[in-house]
């Protein structure tokens, strides 16, 4: 039972803070769920979970929580429980901004707000970039050169599927 | 077939084939909602996209919640947000379940060992362009720069971080306000 209320608890957090989607959320789950006191994935488990969030359908926040859910339990409900989590604050939020939707329109507090919050979601990508520089991914020179390749490619917007497939087997030649 | 029925299929669609997330999915679902469906309109659509930017949460279902709630409302926005999570759901469970027994393959392991850099630089590469579009100017690439390094390496909880820097621009941005209607 402890696990499931731990669960819920710490993806709600996650979906409550998680400004700026996608990339942005990374720091924040990882900050919640790589590090103490939970540990409930290592390093390159969570790598892992973002490359494969980057090949499955669906939000990097919503497939993390399935992930970790289910790992860190051991059954579906664990899945459940992290992903509902997960979804409740920004359904909760979103709805009261749908209701409002005129007022908000022109709500000169939330473009205050926001006008503060967009350089720190450039900085928390930033910071999921350089945390993950480390040596878990980047294990000799030839991660190096993938690093720069793939770097050059989304520079001029390839594919991201087509470009971790092509990683993918470039790894299976190289190693 | 009623309105709930296609609101779930519609949104099921767009979670089932939105591979990459995030802004990837925004062409998709424009398609489906505003030019098949007729749900919302193309401005109404724009200004959705900001809404869901500047709410936290995945884009994808901040989009489903806001229109789920104009076309029905508190039960159309859960069914809608059920249908964009429920295929990425059971995909990653199904991998989640597979995934610890096929770590220890070496040609699975050989893959990830390919792919782990290719993610971080997917990462990194946007960077630059991303501040650029949004338009940060020379103070807020300090704050940037500022947040990545505390997070990174100061070890400051994100959450904090976002609490704090919310409150500080709501403050300064109060503060600027009664200024400029001193002066």
């Amino acid at each position: 039972m402890q696990i499931y209320l731990s669960l819920f608890a710490t993806f709600f957090k996650i979906g409550l803070f998680g400004f700026g989607g996608g990339y942005a959320m990374l720091p924040l789950i990882q900050h919640e769920v790589v590090a103490a006191p939970h540990k409930w994935l290592s390093m390159t488990d969570f790598i892992d979970i973002v490359a494969i969030s980057q090949m499955t359908p669906g939000p990097i926040a919503v497939n993390s929580a399935t992930y970790v859910g289910y790992t860190v339990s051991g059954s579906a409900w664990g899945a459940v429980v992290a992903t509902l989590g997960v979804c409740l604050p920004p359904l909760i939020i979103m709805l009261l901004i749908s209701k409002f939707y005129l007022k908000f329109r022109e709500n000169h507090y939330m473009e205050m707000v926001f006008s503060g919050l967009k350089p720190a979601i450039i900085g928390l990508i930033a910071a999921a970039a350089l945390t993950l520089m480390n040596s878990h991914n980047f294990i000799d020179y030839k991660s190096a050169l993938i690093f720069l390749a793939v770097f050059a490619a989304t520079v001029y917007k390839l594919d991201p599927i087509k470009l971790i497939l092509a990683s993918g087997l470039a790894g299976l030649a190289l190693y | 077939m009623p309105q709930l029925l296609k609101l779930f299929l519609t949104f099921f669609k767009i979670g089932m084939f939105t591979l990459g997330g995030g802004y990837a999915m925004v062409p998709l679902i424009q398609r489906e909602i505003v030019e098949k469906r007729q749900w919302i309109e193309e401005k109404e659509f724009y200004e959705l996209l900001a809404m869901a930017q500047s709410s936290p949460g995945p884009v994808a279902v901040n989009a489903s919640v806001f229109v789920g709630y104009k076309v029905g409302g508190v039960t159309g926005s859960i069914v809608a947000t059920l249908g964009t999570t429920i295929p990425s759901f059971v995909i990653i469970l199904i991998i989640a379940a597979w995934l610890v027994d096929y770590r220890s393959n070496p040609y699975v392991e050989a893959f990830f060992k390919g792919i782990r850099p290719a993610v971080v630089a997917m990462i990194a590469a946007p960077l630059y362009a991303l501040s650029r579009a949004m338009n940060i100017g020379t103070a807020g690439l300090c704050l940037a720069a500022a947040v990545a390094l505390l997070v990174a390496f100061a070890g400051i909880s994100p959450a904090v971080l976002i609490a704090v820097v919310a409150c500080a621009s709501l403050l300064t941005g109060i503060l600027r306000q009664r200024r400029q209607k001193q002066v």
